[in-house]
């Protein structure tokens, strides 16, 4: 913070990790870990059916009660964990495996390429994505990956869009310009010049895509489009406890406190990780 | 400008054309036979097959298509097959009723958004702002069923207040129709205070520091006159565009709130007909939702273009 004389060309210091990139690691490596030991951890089995303990307010053995199946929510929970952060990552992946090479012809090759590509992008985009979401699903059977598919499916658009837009700027730069001087073939230009430096702004917004997809994902399963019993799915959790809210909340409140939690965590990440790779952003809302 | 407007709603036909074909599509694809479905599960194979080639279900696909968008467009979508009544009233009731309950949380949105916002601004970097950031933020962080439930187990089962779910029409008395609307109004208002209030803040923010506002205030103005008449109309104009999004937003929220609340609405009738497979149904809901959202986009747009000349038109547009 301090100004230093310098006489080299101004570099700025390295800033500190900002508070909302610490805290966002904090929370969503928290949950990350508890899921991934969720097995080992959990302090009781998450599926055995127990009519002797059903509906127990949280206590000592079951810190978080017990659900209508006598089912101890913490362990659902736990074992939910890695259902949830795994359906919004392998989303996002899909949306970044489609969209990502969409956005790059799109926006390399130009002409009719570009138009139908994102005319096609504009039709997606017109449907709401839960009824995208809901309409890519009606087709089979519910099942959690098909989800995640959809889910991945809904958000290739923006993904596509974005791609494209990075690329356009990045075609005209003077090293695309020299590899094409070497004559280097298109997907040499595509996969090793381009892509590597649209990455940075491509990875904020797939984290960031990560939380939407955990939050669209989850409201599929509620609606009965996703998860099935009896799987302990967060949002499929939410969804069987609703005729239960009466006697028993707390099967409720627990999985929809644990995902709030969860993606201020994730987008706490995203805006952190923002802020400190956008320079220009940082700026913008530095004068607000 | 007229131009322009002429272009963008061509090309909302377009896409609108084009997600009627996506969607017709995919419903071909469900592997229900419509036949079957309303004959029951004791129709014999030969009466199955009388009733496809009654309803053309042998003909090819794009006949099919041919048939059902005609039918769209002459006001006649065909018959629920689980309802066993036409789908164009029944779309129509939930239509009413899904815009009743989004246009109530869209005022609301609007007027309690644009008030945080002017009020966050004003204090900017105290302690009523960073509240309304934190608030707003959880409304929007957190998914919109969770709202709901939040909703239910405070109002109806801990305080009473209100019905957990249902719909009441306006016939059965004003407080009984207002009661069943509080819960999912709230709900959908909260999630989607955010966009509004942000925007707000940070244009407001933006306007306060000009020339003109030290000028009006040099002038010896009274703050309230600076705020609402001279800083908050240019404040609000991006804000605009974001409510005419947010608009096509809550289309996508009812969804959601109407299952919980069991709001016979839009968003219910699509999951509903998704539940019981009932193509018609489905079809006609989804391509209505689809064609109310891509309006607000375009009226995003248009409002856009109206208050901001500097956008060239026929630049960005297809």
């Amino acid at each position: 913070m301090s100004p230093e004389p310098t006489s080299a060309p101004a570099r700025p210091p390295r800033k500190p990790m900002p508070l909302q990139l610490k805290a966002g690691l904090a929370i969503t490596g928290t949950i990350l870990l508890l899921g991934l030991l969720a097995p080992w951890i959990a302090p009781h089995p998450w599926d055995t059916i127990s009519m002797r303990t059903r509906f127990l307010a949280p206590n000592a053995t079951y810190w978080l009660g017990t659900d209508e199946y006598g089912r101890d929510v913490l362990s659902r929970l736990l074992m939910g964990a890695r259902l949830s952060i795994g359906m919004g990552v392998a989303a996002t992946l899909f949306s970044l495996a489609i969209g990502v090479p969409m956005g790059l012809a799109a926006g390399y090759f130009r002409g009719w390429i570009d138009e139908a590509l994102m005319r096609l992008a504009d039709v997606l985009m017109a449907i709401p994505p839960i009824m995208l979401g809901l309409l890519v699903l009606a087709v089979t059977p519910p099942a959690l990956w098909k989800t995640a598919l959809a889910v991945g499916f809904v958000y290739i658009p923006p993904i596509a869009r974005l791609a494209r837009s990075v690329t356009l700027t990045l075609a005209n730069e003077e090293f695309i310009q020299a590899a094409k001087a070497r004559a280097e073939s298109t997907s040499y230009i595509l996969f090793r010049e381009i892509l590597p430096n649209a990455w940075p702004p491509l990875i904020v917004e797939a984290s960031l895509r990560v939380t939407y997809a955990i939050l669209l994902g989850s409201a599929l399963s509620f609606l009965g489009l996703g998860a099935q019993p009896p799987s302990s799915d967060w949002g499929l959790m939410i969804s069987e406890a609703r005729s239960f809210l009466d006697r028993a909340p707390w099967i409720a409140l627990a999985p929809g406190f644990a995902m709030c939690l969860l993606v201020i965590g994730i987008n706490l990440l995203g805006d952190g990780a923002r802020e400190r790779l956008d320079p220009r952003l940082k700026a913008r809302l530095g004068k607000a | 400008m007229a131009a322009y407007i002429t272009r963008r709603l061509a090309f909302v036909v377009l896409v609108l054309v084009a997600v009627s074909m996506l969607v017709f599509g995919v419903t071909t694809l469900l592997p229900a036979n419509v036949a079957y479905l309303i004959l029951g599960s004791f129709a014999t194979p030969e009466q199955v097959h009388a009733l496809e080639l009654k309803l053309g279900l042998t003909d090819p696909v794009w006949q099919q298509y041919l048939r059902w968008a005609g039918g769209f467009i002459t006001g006649n979508l065909g018959e629920s097959t689980l309802m066993n009544r036409p789908v164009g009233p029944m779309l129509l009731e939930a239509i009413q009723r899904s815009l009743m309950l989004t246009g109530v949380s869209f005022v609301l949105i609007a007027l309690i958004g644009v008030g945080l916002g002017i009020a966050a601004a004003l204090r900017h970097g105290r302690p009523l702002d960073h509240g309304i950031s934190v608030a707003t933020y959880l409304g929007i962080a957190v998914p919109e069923f969770f709202w709901a439930i939040v909703v239910i187990i405070v109002f109806a089962s801990w305080l009473g207040w209100l019905p957990a779910s249902g719909y009441e029409p306006i016939s059965a008395g004003v407080w009984e129709w207002a009661k069943h609307l509080i819960a999912p109004t709230l709900t959908l208002v909260f999630g989607h205070l955010a966009h509004v209030s942000r925007l707000t803040r940070s244009s407001m923010i933006e306007v306060m520091q000009s020339p003109y506002i030290t000028a009006a205030r040099a002038k010896g103005l009274p703050e309230r006159v600076i705020v609402l008449h001279h800083a908050l109309r240019n404040a609000l104009l991006p804000t605009i565009t974001v409510l005419a999004l947010d608009f096509g937003r809550l289309m996508g929220g009812i969804v959601v709130i109407e299952t919980v609340f069991a709001y016979p609405g839009l968003g219910r009738l699509v999951v509903f007909s998704i539940q019981n497979r009932d193509l018609p149904t489905l079809q006609a809901a989804i391509l209505v939702v689809a064609a109310i959202y891509a309006l607000a986009n375009l009226l995003a747009d248009l409002l856009y273009a109206r208050f901001n000349p500097k956008i060239r038109f026929g630049r960005n547009v297809a």
